[in-house]
């Protein structure tokens, strides 16, 4: 190894290293230094600024002169606590995740085992079809499911109009535009869960079918006794990643309602949003934001834990 | 294989169904763009444009000025394929190198991925700041310029690269920087691939970062200029349906040309 050491060129970027400075020991955190400032900086150094600003009154004007900025400890959150537009984005939080969760999770499943049942070329060729929504902008598909919502000129209630169903508020009624948006982020998310879920079937091996074929059991049987204990892992995996995507439910209010009708549809990072950036509010979206990463680690900790007693 | 089964009968139409419902709001969106105006209020509407008009997308690059924001969205994919070259020496590190505090600092990476993107907004808003970087490109690229999850897929898969051929390359006296470029790289292409693919998306849909950080016009991406388009005061299904085209359609072609990367690399990360 020292022979080794020694004929190697001691150079980094073509710049020669000091021979004080061995190779083995600073070349690693150089190469890992630039990826990990930036991750650090925007995930960890980025809570505890959110901390430390939602104890402050930092507003449009603290940003421009700091010495304006106060420090007036829980006020924010006694604020918070107290706004009831905080208390019904949470509700619509929850709203969002009882609704489209499981049934992200559970149609992914059934359309994964269905595309799964045959591996001719007709059933992987409708792949690409469920794929696709998964990897475009939220932006674009949001615009067109808007058009498609809309009340006037929308094709949606026209084609209602054909069976003599009368007119939907789609985005306007402030109950139904709650489906509305959630729709839009079923049809985009699935894919994605789709894919996942595929490859785990696909792991599966085939012995244990044709075993339990020999033992006569039906095809609801298979799915029951074989797939589904068996995709235990990848059920768990795609909740926990979609649970955590809908409590960050953004985009699609963002575009398709602006949080309306009347608050209806605002997520708890769309109320964030508007705090900090319509109203320019800091310190007060910063003490929001640590309440929302609060939740999600919660729930996160808590699936983790049942996770680890269910196996254990 | 064994011949088809019963089932497939059922589920093979059934499939075919969910499959045109999937994909019709994209062929919506796009005889939409394509019909004038005045026949895009019309009741009931037209499912084909009944003459092709491309006025939408000549007002798209004209009155609104969307060639600009083509051209922001690109440099920031750009910006994106940089730090995948981050991400690319970071993985390399922890594959191949021991180091002090090597442990610590990989639990460090996998522990960014706890932090949501939306409960980071206003802090990271409020560091950009102070470094003077919102309101340009760099600023909007910088968030997501390196993902954890491809930071932990680069290792696993350079872990798998010989020790020898890294150790021989020493020999020869070629400098880190070099093996990491000449030897490593090019026999990560597997990788690098999903990667490229997954990055190129991340960045021309990136939506939430431009819409924080860039507050001029200057520096709007598309999904800003596009989401914009809603709040226009008349509704002009087109114009939108154009906007929404320019987004979608570069997708579903970098998606028909590279469905095999994206499927591994969605299957590997759930897409972060």
């Amino acid at each position: 190894m020292t022979a080794t050491a020694a004929r190697r060129e001691a150079s980094f970027l073509g710049v020669a290293v000091p021979p004080t400075w061995r190779r083995s020991a600073l070349v690693p955190y150089v190469l890992v230094g630039p990826a990990l400032l930036c991750l650090v900086t925007f995930s960890i150094v980025s809570i505890f600024v959110a901390a430390a600003v939602s104890l402050t009154n930092l507003d449009i004007g603290g940003l421009a002169d700091f010495s304006q900025v106060r420090f007036i400890g829980l006020h924010n959150y006694q604020t918070l606590f107290s706004d009831p537009a905080f208390w019904e984005a949470l509700g619509n939080t929850a709203f969002f995740v009882v609704v489209g969760v499981p049934t992200l999770v559970i149609g992914s499943l059934a359309i994964a085992i269905a595309l799964n049942y045959s591996r001719s070329r007709f059933f992987r060729a409708l792949r690409a079809f469920y794929f696709v929504p998964a990897i475009t902008a939220i932006v674009a598909i949001s615009l067109i499911w808007g058009n498609l919502y809309n009340s006037q000129f929308g094709l949606l209630n026209w084609v209602l109009s054909l069976v003599g169903a009368g007119p939907v508020q789609w985005l306007t009624d402030p109950t139904i535009a709650k489906f509305s948006v959630a729709l839009v982020a079923i049809w985009r998310g699935s894919g994605q869960d789709i894919i996942i879920f595929l490859a785990a079937l696909q792991a599966i091996p085939p012995e244990y079918y044709e075993a339990a074929a020999v033992d006569g059991a039906g095809e609801w049987q298979k799915i029951f006794r074989i797939t589904v204990p068996l995709m235990r892992f990848a059920i768990f995996f795609v909740t926990v990643t979609t649970l955590i995507n809908w409590m960050q439910f953004f985009d699609e209010p963002y575009v398709l309602t602006q949080g309306g009708p009347v608050h209806a549809t605002t997520s708890m990072s769309l109320y964030i949003y508007q705090q900090g950036f319509r109203y320019n509010e800091f310190g007060f979206a910063a003490a929001a934001s640590i309440v929302l990463f609060a939740i999600i680690a919660a729930v996160t900790i808590m699936q983790l834990r049942a996770r680890q007693g269910d196996s254990g | 294989m064994a011949r088809p089964r019963a089932g497939a009968f059922i589920l093979g139409p059934l499939l075919a169904v969910g499959a045109l419902l999937t994909a019709f709001p994209f062929f919506w969106m796009v005889t939409t763009s394509l019909k004038p105006l005045a026949e895009s209020y019309t009741y009931p509407p037209t499912v084909l444009p009944s003459t092709i008009s491309l006025a939408s997308y000549q007002r798209l690059f004209g009155d609104f000025g969307f060639g600009r924001y083509v051209v922001n969205t690109l440099i920031v994919v750009l910006i994106g394929f940089i730090g995948m070259f981050l991400v690319a020496m970071a993985g390399y590190a922890f594959a191949k190198f021991r180091f002090r505090g090597k442990g610590f600092l990989f639990v460090l990476v996998l522990s960014t991925m706890m932090v949501p993107v939306q409960v980071a907004m206003i802090p990271t808003y409020l560091i950009l700041n102070s470094l003077q970087l919102t309101n340009t490109l760099v600023g909007i690229a910088l968030p997501t310029l390196v993902s954890a999850f491809n930071i932990f897929l680069f290792r696993q898969f350079m872990t798998t690269i010989p020790d020898d051929l890294l150790e021989a390359a020493r020999l020869d006296g070629a400098g880190e920087f070099r093996i990491l470029w000449s030897i490593v790289l090019p026999l990560s292409r597997p990788i690098l691939a999903v990667g490229s693919v997954l990055t190129f998306i991340t960045g021309w849909n990136s939506f939430i970062w431009p819409l924080i950080i860039a507050n001029d016009q200057l520096n709007y991406t598309l999904s800003v200029g596009i989401s914009l388009l809603n709040k226009q005061l008349a509704i002009n299904p087109p114009l939108q349906m154009a906007g929404a085209s320019l987004m979608v359609i570069p997708i579903v072609i970098v998606f028909v040309i590279f469905q095999r990367y994206i499927v591994q690399g969605f299957t590997l990360s759930g897409l972060r």
